[in-house]
């Protein structure tokens, strides 16, 4: 059963074949079964895969699947090969199943569109370039399926090419992503140049063996490999691309920028988990990365009124959250986190979906409100995804796992106070931005009237996920044990002042106290809010948040506009000179040679002598 | 003999006059093969001359038809006059 | 011997030099005709005498008899001459006479290793040169025969166009539009129904 590994994958990327070659002559019923029954057929190989994985666990809990060498050039020999652990089970698992529920949901979303086969085809060449990323066995199987869910956020986010906004969107994820996809190949190289390997179980073996803790090569590497995790999962300073990447559909934006591509870094740094313990400077990076993520966009998620671009920071805000615990050692903790994260992140994404299309395309959320009785099972379950993301508690799986974080970053080995409070204050404004949402949009009076209520394709994955979001998390025990076979557990090193009890109080509280404020600014006296936006600072701080920081101004000050002044000097330069010159050159000998082209007889006949001449004297007087 | 053939094609314009200076040519070039067969004995150096010769006579044949369709055509016997060709 | 033999040879250059230098063009073909007539001689005294004779048949009396006649079809008078004299410039002497006289410098050169006197030839009969083209040469008469045959018909075909252009000159729009499609009534006749009223 263990050795249909190999059709998780492949069969993505059949169907994104077929649907790229003859997709446009099918029906889009056709269209549908095809795109959607690969990552259908995919989910039920890979539970397959789990049975047979669970039931008979093989040696050293790892089966590796090789399918052919890839390169075998002087000593350097990646091939292609699957490993499958408990790791990269439990992302196969969530990562297959989400998909399979969002294709449902976008067969009906994407009904009316005419690119209907082609944006199945990309959907499953990124299902397939993610599945190959999860199940590659060494780094540059690894790379393949990096960028190619690079090139299919590309192309998903630009779907709708007609629109050059959207080109620009997609562009600057790509470019921003690059950045980091770069960091990770000089990585590559380096780690390739003094281990001598890129397999990834043997380069940990090597890299534990012959690099003590602290070495400067591990923590280059480990820096390097951040660098792409970063441009990736859309973290600090790299995280500006991902609320301009809502331009593209809205299941592009549940399956890509929630739930699947923007973990892959997260999953990176879980996969090179030894790297990072050879290297603390770059782990607290990658925590204090993390907490300065998640405040910075939990305080734009506060102003933004775009209701896909508050799930585009709160996303943002999520995987710091996952940065934060794999800085502190707290690895299983992530992976739960990005398990759960899935779920209600999806259904978020896949409600605000319904939410536009029923609005006739309508994204901000100050002129929706009053859906509580117009969508009601969208209210429920964007409801229970909301209270998930918040972290209700005991009736979340996002609670269970947040919490979990939280204490982490108190109790692990290199946990801190200042991360606590900064996740603590994360929570405060997780739920803060979450209430505004929710009251916003489904209460109140009605804003816009409903146009189009969502069919059964629709709802049926809502449902399924609203289920899974509150059933999460009472798999945390299982999961977590399951995982330690993967990932090393994390230890209580010291408690100090606060017991994991207290702390999970703590993070309570404050869900309730970002409930109430919203609850009150939001629904009761809204006024409040534009009472405080109205206030000089109020005012500058409401901007400032609301352009994620000043980010975007400042790349554009710094990077963007001395390029094009570069280039703009540079338009014809020395280079260009060159060759305009031998064009140039050609020419004029053109011009000498055509002007010996009289037409006349005698010319020619001179010629002809003159030739003669020459040759007669050359073969006499040699 | 056959440097002043030359010498006359490349000078005149008129076509007739190249067409003269041509023959003069080949007859030069005949003499030089009769010369040669003389000096041998051999009797190659004769059939080669009735060659030229047959070959001259089909080529002012055609040349000298040409000629009349050429003034027919152009007006004038200029050579420099026919140099639509040029590039 | 040798006298006879300088003196034709003089005569053949001279008269060709002659030729070369007239404005008339009857004139230079008259002359023309003189060097080929020394050029005879000479081959008489190398011992050749078939060809001597088919060079004064053949050469001088068909080649050059055909340019007189074309020379008189062609009516050039006064006119001619007064362009020719135009055209004569000294000056455009000059480039020819350097090549022809590197040319004549270098086959002297060549020619300066081999010294044979005239008596030393002997007379090549007819004879010879009949078994020599029935012989080893057949083929080439062959070829020759249908480089003839070519000439024959290419002279005819050129020369039947130009008769029929003429016939209709004086014709009005519709017949100058017929003679330019080329003799090609098929074209020619869509013309002209395009073209009537």
């Amino acid at each position: 059963m263990i050795r249909l590994l190999w059709l998780i994958p492949v069969l993505p990327f059949a169907s994104a074949l077929i649907l790229s070659l003859i997709g446009s002559r099918l029906s889009k019923r056709l269209a549908a079964v095809i795109g959607v029954g690969s990552i259908g057929l995919s989910a039920v190989v890979t539970i397959l895969v789990a049975i047979g994985f669970l039931a008979a666990p093989p040696a050293g809990n790892s089966y590796t699947q090789l399918l052919w060498t890839w390169i075998d050039v002087a000593g350097f020999r990646p091939k292609i090969g699957l490993y499958l652990d408990s790791l990269s089970l439990v992302m196969l698992l969530v990562i297959t199943f989400v998909a399979f529920l969002i294709h449902v949901y976008s067969a009906e979303f994407m009904i009316e569109d005419d690119g209907y086969a082609r944006f199945f085809a990309y959907m499953n060449l990124f299902v397939a370039s993610m599945l190959t990323l999860l199940l590659a066995d060494n780094l540059l199987l690894l790379y393949l399926g990096w960028e190619g869910v690079g090139l299919c956020s590309y192309l998903l986010i630009g779907f709708w090419y007609r629109d050059p906004a959207n080109g620009r969107a997609a562009r600057k994820a790509f470019i921003l992503t690059r950045v980091g996809d770069t960091a990770l190949s000089i990585g590559l190289y380096l780690l390739f140049t003094h281990l001598g390997t890129l397999d990834i179980q043997s380069l940990m073996q090597r890299a534990s063996a012959q690099w003590p803790a602290g070495s400067s090569y591990a923590v280059v590497a480990a820096f390097l490999l951040l660098g792409g995790a970063i441009g990736k999962s859309a973290q600090l300073p790299l995280q500006v691309w991902l609320p301009d990447a809502m331009a593209g559909p809205t299941p592009v934006s549940a399956l890509l920028h929630a739930a699947t591509m923007v973990t892959a870094g997260v999953y990176l740094i879980a996969r090179t988990h030894v790297l990072f313990s050879l290297a603390p400077s770059a782990q607290l990076a990658v925590a204090v990365v993390g907490a300065c993520t998640l405040l910075l966009a939990g305080f734009s998620a506060l102003t933004q009124h775009d209701i896909k671009r508050i799930l585009a920071y709160s996303t943002i805000s999520q995987i710091g959250y996952m940065f934060l615990a794999l800085g502190v050692g707290a690895w299983q903790a992530a992976m739960f986190h990005f398990v759960t994260h899935a779920f209600f992140k999806a259904l978020l994404f896949l409600g605000a979906g319904v939410i536009i299309n029923a609005l006739d395309d309508e994204h901000s959320i100050f002129r929706m409100g009053g859906l509580r009785k117009e969508l009601p099972i969208t209210f429920w379950t964007f409801l229970i995804a909301g209270c998930s993301l918040a972290g209700l508690p005991f009736l979340t799986a996002g609670f269970f796992s947040k919490d979990l974080i939280i204490w982490d970053s108190w109790s692990a080995p290199q946990g801190h106070a200042l991360l606590w409070a900064a996740a603590i204050t994360g929570a405060l404004l997780t739920s803060l931005y979450t209430f505004r949402m929710i009251f916003r949009v489904f209460f109140g009076p009605i804003g816009i009237p409903v146009t189009k209520r969502p069919g059964y394709r629709m709802t049926i994955p809502l449902v399924v996920l609203g289920i899974l979001s509150v059933v999460g998390g009472y798999l945390m025990g299982p999961l977590l044990e399951f995982l330690h076979s993967a990932l090393p557990s994390t230890i209580e090193a010291h408690t100090g002042a606060l017991t994991e009890i207290r702390s999970e109080a703590i993070a309570g509280l404050i869900f309730l106290i970002g409930l109430y404020f919203s609850y009150l600014f939001y629904v009761q006296k809204r006024n409040w809010a534009d009472a405080l936006v109205a206030k000089p600072l109020g005012r500058s701080l409401h901007q400032w948040w609301f352009a994620d920081w000043g980010f975007d101004w400042i790349y554009d000050k710094v990077f963007v506009q001395p390029f094009i002044w570069a280039s703009e000097i540079n338009k014809n330069d020395f280079v260009d000179a060159f060759y305009i010159g031998v064009g140039w050159l050609t020419q004029w000998l053109y011009k000498q040679l055509s002007s010996t082209e009289t037409g006349r007889v005698r010319w020619y006949a001179a010629g002809m002598a003159a030739g003669s001449v020459l040759f007669l004297a050359m073969v006499l007087f040699k | 003999m056959f440097s002043l053939g030359l010498t006359g094609l490349l000078v005149r314009r008129n076509l007739i006059f190249v067409l003269m200076s041509l023959e003069v040519m080949l007859n030069a070039a005949g003499l030089a093969f009769v010369v040669a067969g003389a000096r041998w004995h051999q009797a190659d150096g004769q059939v080669m001359f009735l060659f030229i010769l047959a070959m001259a006579a089909a080529e002012v044949c055609v040349g000298l038809a040409l000629v009349l369709e050429i003034y027919h055509r152009f007006k004038s016997l200029d050579v420099d006059e026919l140099s639509e060709m040029r590039g | 011997m040798e006298v006879a033999f300088y003196i034709a040879g003089a005569v053949a250059v001279v008269s060709t030099a002659l030729m070369l230098t007239r404005l008339h063009i009857v004139h230079a073909l008259l002359y023309l005709i003189v060097s080929l007539l020394g050029v005879a001689v000479v081959f008489y005294l190398l011992g050749a005498s078939f060809v001597a004779a088919l060079e004064i048949i053949v050469y001088a009396g068909a080649i050059m008899v055909l340019f007189v006649f074309v020379v008189m079809m062609l009516n050039l008078g006064a006119p001619a001459a007064e362009l020719e004299k135009h055209w004569l410039t000294p000056g455009i002497w000059v480039g020819p006479l350097v090549l022809a006289t590197i040319l004549i410098i270098e086959v002297l050169y060549l020619v300066r290793g081999s010294t044979a006197s005239l008596d030393a030839a002997g007379i090549v009969t007819p004879k010879q040169v009949g078994i020599a083209l029935f012989g080893p040469y057949l083929i080439g008469v062959e070829l020759a025969s249908m480089l003839l045959l070519a000439g024959v018909v290419g002279a005819y075909h050129l020369g039947y166009r130009k008769v029929e252009k003429r016939e209709v000159q004086h014709g009005a729009d519709t017949h100058e539009r017929r003679a330019s499609a080329g003799g090609d009534l098929v074209l020619a006749g869509a013309d002209r129904s395009a073209r009537t009223p």
